[in-house]
């Protein structure tokens, strides 16, 4: 028999009893569904953040009022004089005039079907889509403002910050739990390790007098606690696919810009591929540390 | 060499410095012995000698004097210093204390594996051992299989496998028949012949008689004689 599956301490009869892996399985199983909303929550702000940057809308007032014409030149209105500022403008990669069937559709659910939006003195609205980030809005507005009084430039900044806000509250949230739950599970690794410390006392007293270092013995502990503990984060962990892989889902549509592009496969979903396979590996990794320092702090009382 | 100087040993410290509450196990101990040397460890029931054992074992420190083992200061030595020194002693334990989950062959081996003995060594050494103690045939059965003798038999194996340099060993014949223990008091001879030093603590006086040698007494923890 190898070295290494030896049980000189008679652990593996011993933990295999403990209810260690279900526990951790049930910690992985939170981790796993943390680390997919943290994640997630931090993609869907960033592509909001991105999105928002880089978008504007001008507003029009009376936009069909005629500017006072200059000498013989054909007659315009405040709106073409607007769009006349806009279209030139090497920093603004798209400028989009939108329809008045367009705003009336976008005011329907707070008009009704019923009134006509052509009724209504609207502000002519044109949809901006920046070249960069650097682009002085403040400057663009005094450009309009100057050749149609009242006319104005709104960045989308107060309402997508609400919005990250919420997705920086929930991205917190995660982790917090995350926290909460490696806390947990390190506490619930300690409490099997001394229980298994207190059943193995005499084994322990015997093969310390033997001549066992404190290493041997706190590995032999720590390589059957990190092994278990393995099992129930694997577990935990493809108990968690399923979940995650519908939470990619739900969230596809807002990180595709309003499409329904579903990823079809879990590779398409990157910051989970990176993540949830780590963390049986991070499981056993961090019970084995805990496990290792409890066994060698408990050690210290023997001579 | 084995040198004690005034030990004292009193189980059950409280936790407030200098404050002694336990029963005095060991008073005012002082004795010398020799590397190679052989001691018999006398005295009736409750005097010390098993507390004494687990001294020279490095299983207790003592509260007071000086305790040097196989020429080791106990009182200078790291604590992490102690496992490799323990490798050095060998210990037959009165209740055998065999590890219930190991065979009869993996208990013998198991201070050769401690000590990281290559596998094919231990399985030459571990054979001859069981061929010693006329226990071949258990060599793959667990102690709660065994008499009572051959238990004993097992753990005397263990405790001179590894060739210890001090060899401990606490009524090692309690459980033998008289053909066994005579045999394994002519192991231990054999051993202390081949230079290790040998200490055995018994209450059977007629085995002293049988083994004549130098005899340490204790009574109510104190060194009550030393014939050397």
């Amino acid at each position: 028999m190898t070295n290494k599956r030896r049980d000189d301490l008679g652990l593996r009869r011993l933990l295999g009893q403990e209810m260690l892996p279900w526990l951790v399985a049930a910690m992985a199983f939170l981790a796993a569904l943390s680390i997919g909303g943290a994640m997630e929550a931090q993609a869907v702000s960033r592509h909001w953040q991105a999105g928002a940057a880089r978008s504007a809308t001008v507003l029009v007032p009376n936009p069909d009022l005629p500017l006072a014409r200059s000498g013989d030149g054909p007659e315009t209105t405040r709106f073409d004089a607007v769009l006349r500022v806009l279209r030139p403008n090497q920093s603004l990669a798209q400028v989009r005039p939108l329809s008045s069937e367009e705003i009336g559709r976008l005011l329907r659910p707070w008009l009704g079907a019923e009134t006509d939006p052509r009724n209504l003195h609207l502000p002519g609205v044109i949809a901006l889509r920046l070249d960069n980030d650097a682009v002085d809005l403040g400057k663009l507005n005094i450009d309009v403002a100057a050749v149609a009084p009242g006319a104005s430039v709104e960045g989308h900044n107060a309402w997508i910050g609400r919005l990250l806000n919420l997705a920086t509250t929930l991205e917190a949230c995660a982790l917090a739990v995350l926290a909460l739950v490696t806390l947990v599970a390190v506490a619930v690794v300690v409490a099997a390790t001394r229980s298994g410390l207190a059943a193995r006392r005499e084994t322990i007293d015997i093969v310390h007098g033997l001549g066992a270092s404190d290493g041997y013995i706190a590995t032999r502990f720590a390589r059957r606690i990190a092994a278990s503990a393995g099992f129930g984060g694997l577990f935990g962990t493809l108990a968690a696919l399923p979940v995650l892989f519908g939470l990619a889902v739900l969230s596809a549509p807002f990180l595709d810009g309003g499409g329904m592009a579903v990823p079809h496969r879990l590779a398409d979903v990157p910051p989970l591929l990176a993540a949830v396979p780590a963390l049986p590996v991070v499981t056993a990794l961090l019970s084995y540390l805990t496990a290792q320092s409890t066994v060698r702090r408990w050690l210290r009382s023997l001579p | 060499m084995i040198r004690l100087e005034n030990v004292g040993l009193r189980y059950g410290l409280t936790s407030q410095p200098g404050a002694l509450s336990g029963p005095l196990a060991l008073e005012d101990i002082s004795f010398t012995l020799p590397a190679g040397g052989f001691r018999w460890l006398q005295g009736p029931s409750g005097a010390g000698k098993s507390s004494l054992m687990r001294l020279l074992h490095l299983e207790l420190r003592p509260n007071a004097g000086k305790l040097v083992v196989l020429d080791h200061d106990l009182g200078a030595m790291r604590r992490d210093d102690l496992p490799a020194l323990r490798r050095q002693i060998g210990m037959v334990y009165q209740d055998f204390r065999l590890l219930p989950h190991l065979t009869a062959f993996d208990n013998i081996a198991l201070p050769l594996r401690l000590a990281r003995v290559p596998e094919e060594m231990i399985a030459d050494d571990v054979a001859e051992m069981l061929r010693w103690v006329e226990l071949t045939s258990k060599a793959h059965t667990h102690p709660r299989e065994l008499s009572g003798g051959e238990q004993q038999r097992v753990a005397i194996a263990r405790a001179v496998v590894g060739r210890p340099r001090l060899l401990l060993a606490d009524e090692p014949t309690g459980n033998l028949d008289d053909t066994q223990a005579l045999r394994q008091m002519r192991l231990l001879g054999e051993l202390n012949r081949l230079g290790t030093t040998v200490v055995v603590a018994t209450h059977n006086d007629s085995l002293v008689e049988r083994f004549p040698g130098p005899s340490l007494r204790l009574e109510d923890g104190r060194l009550v004689s030393d014939d050397e």
